[in-house]
């Protein structure tokens, strides 16, 4: 009852419980940007550092989160919850966790709001900043960018936890963050979290997740999700703020050596998300048989298939080219009506505008564009070995992958109606003679050379 | 009044030692350090912010946060350094580190001050020596892990809001709060150690009853 509780008491408390909740939404979602926080400390007070944490605001996070209270309180049967999950850049998504703040009727009369109560508060939000380090979506948002990217969804009224698990049986663990008793009831913070990350895939033609779609729908109903993710990837607007939008296709190169690798001839230049073993792998190959596979110029055809090893001839997804008796027929380019009706290559309607939110959501690092999509697979990113994940805009990893597909040489751009071949073959004689003249300059360069 | 007594255990590999005990020792001391207090006139105070920041271990999987202040930290970081130097190189071993938050009570004198502890935590270590690389990374997750479960638990003690001191008056604030630092100001901590030989007895303990023995006669 609040009949105890003296107005400007009450008053209080209700300014600490809504102070609470918007500093508890921005302590979770800069928890998941993907980048280290430091704030300073200051022995002076500033008077408007609530609860006397050193927490920056983020203006469209708290903006968010007013929206979602729509003016109400946390209150009893009235949560307040975060729903932090993982969108990869060709669409899937994935619930990772949901962070509740809630109250229950449990009252402590005798507490002191001013004092007992916020200090109570305070630790509550250190212990937040604490476990929010330790749950699994942590160490997924620090290596967020080119694969994927967290998405945080606030909303306001009944907790929704089936997003975490599929099938029959929930697959997510509750880790407590604290509780704080109050006059008008007791202020309780947990976190749900899902423990099984392997990745399912919404595109296998059969199976649709229930829970995807649920994520989706409740994203249309609810507010709307925003990307945590590095601005350099074009949003879609509105509701997925970091999607990384298909770029025009780039040319592959032809030659890759590790299986690993292949996926990066990939149409749109994807950044390959080949797991070292494992599960995706079965799923990406069903999947492959989709036939999606074409980029117009280019080169490795068949490695769009995983499972398949690297140069070897699918039959029906290739083009005549194969056929001919060329050197290297496998590297010639394809016939380029092929494009036109291939949904890959073709962009998405969505229109260009990033989300307004980037800009103040993004992390210094990452800075490269995040590569498109409509890719088999996802979900692992490219650890080069030895480097070190920087936040650099080119970092070790993006290098490697931009520098993976120079220009096609011009020896291989074999134009199939010329017949070069038979010409380059007849002017191998005059070629020889001219060696043969010049042969002791030859010689003497060799000489240098030893 | 009874002191709470907390006990951590951690087994981690030689280089891990380090750093799982600033990850511990840091999130404990996050919950138990306030802003600096200005007391005012009317016997009110205010109290300063306190600042966080992330800090991402380099042999184990794992990423903490600790309040930002490099004085604190430099403390503690030269506390778990004399720590690991006593635990040796090379060896397996097993030490303890304590941190123990403690009020002073003022007493006449002649007796001096007394210390008298409200909370305790122990972190246990235990370092075992691996062999290969592959057990190593192995170890980095594993302890990782462990970490998370031993920050979990930390917050679970914390938030059982059991006894804390009171809000001090400025002149017993010395009593209650380390005002030493510039930025920060944690209970009044103090931060031991014991190392076990392999044995199994504690070195210290061996000494305690030599003395004791000694006394005896």
């Amino acid at each position: 009852m609040d009949s105890d509780l003296s107005p400007q008491d009450k008053k209080d408390l209700d300014k600490f419980i809504k102070f609470f909740a918007l500093k508890t939404v921005q302590v979770i979602v800069q928890a998941r940007l993907g980048e280290k926080i430091c704030t300073r400390s200051s022995s002076s007070p500033t008077g408007s550092d609530w609860f006397n944490l050193a927490i920056k605001d983020i203006p469209e996070v708290t903006h968010e989160a007013k929206k979602a209270l729509a003016g109400q309180l946390p209150g009893i049967g009235r949560s307040m919850c975060v729903e932090i999950s993982l969108k990869t850049s060709e669409g899937d998504s994935m619930e990772l966790e949901t962070w509740c703040l809630e109250m229950n009727e449990k009252c402590d009369k005798d507490i002191k709001v001013s004092y007992t109560v916020y200090n109570r508060l305070s630790l509550l939000l250190k212990s937040l900043l604490a476990i929010t380090r330790v749950t699994p979506a942590y160490k997924l948002s620090r290596k967020q960018g080119h694969d994927y990217v967290i998405l945080y969804r606030i909303y306001f009224g009944e907790v929704q936890l089936t997003g975490l698990g599929e099938g029959n049986h929930a697959r997510f663990q509750t880790v407590r963050v604290g509780v704080v008793g109050t006059p008008v009831g007791t202020i309780t913070l947990s976190c749900a979290y899902r423990t099984n990350l392997a990745f399912m895939s919404t595109r296998a033609p059969a199976e649709e997740e229930g829970g995807y779609t649920g994520v989706e729908d409740s994203q249309e109903v609810c507010t709307t999700s925003f990307s945590t993710s590095p601005p350099s990837q074009m949003g879609i607007p509105g509701k997925e703020g970091g999607v990384p939008q298909q770029v025009p296709v780039q040319p592959c190169h032809a030659a890759q050596a590790e299986h690993a690798r292949a996926s990066s001839c990939l149409p749109n230049d994807h950044v390959p998300a080949v797991p070292s073993g494992s599960g995706e792998d079965a799923e990406a190959s069903s999947r492959s048989t989709d036939g999606k596979s074409v980029s117009p110029r280019d080169v490795m055809e068949t490695t769009f298939t995983r499972k398949v090893g690297a140069f070897v001839n699918k039959p029906g997804t290739q083009v005549t080219t194969a056929s001919l008796d060329l050197p290297f027929a496998a590297f010639a380019p394809r016939a380029y009506d092929i494009e036109e009706n291939d949904p890959m290559v073709q962009p998405p309607e969505s229109p260009a505008t990033s989300s307004p939110l980037q800009g103040s959501l993004h992390s210094q690092g990452s800075g490269e564009s995040g590569v498109p999509a409509q890719d088999d697979f996802v979900m692992v990113d490219f650890k080069p070995a030895f480097s070190k994940d920087d936040l650099l805009p080119m970092d070790l990893g993006t290098f490697y992958r931009e520098f993976q597909n120079p220009p096609q040489l011009a020896s291989l751009t074999i134009d199939v109606s010329s017949q070069s071949m038979a010409e380059d073959l007849d002017s191998l004689p005059e070629k020889l003679a001219v060696y043969e003249k010049n042969i002791d300059e030859f010689d003497a360069f060799v000489d240098t050379l030893q | 009044m009874n002191c709470r007594s907390e006990v951590l255990e951690v087994s981690v590999e030689g280089r891990q030692v380090d750093e799982a005990m600033l990850a511990l020792v840091h999130t404990i001391l996050l919950h138990r350090s306030t802003g600096k207090f200005h007391y005012k006139k009317e016997g009110t105070y205010s109290i300063g912010t306190v600042g966080t920041q992330d800090i991402d271990c380099d042999f184990i999987d794992f990423s903490f946060v600790r309040v930002s202040s490099d004085e604190l930290d430099r403390v503690i970081r030269k506390a778990v350094g004399e720590f690991k130097d006593a635990m040796g190189n090379g060896t397996d071993g097993m030490g303890q580190i304590s941190l123990e938050f403690y009020q002073k009570k003022k007493s006449r004198w002649p007796f001096s001050d007394e210390c008298i502890p409200w909370e305790v935590w122990s972190i246990k270590v235990n370092v075992v020596n691996l062999a290969n690389e592959q057990e190593r990374q192995i170890c980095r997750e594993k302890v990782g892990e462990k970490l998370g479960e031993k920050v979990i638990n930390i917050v679970e003690v914390i938030n059982r809001h059991e006894y804390l001191p009171k809000m001090p008056t400025q002149s017993e604030v010395d009593n209650v709060f380390d005002t030493s630092l510039k930025d920060v100001q944690p209970y009044l901590y103090k931060i031991t150690f014991q190392i076990t030989d392999t044995l199994g007895t504690s070195v210290s303990t061996t000494m305690r009853r030599l003395i004791k023995d000694t006394l005896a006669l």
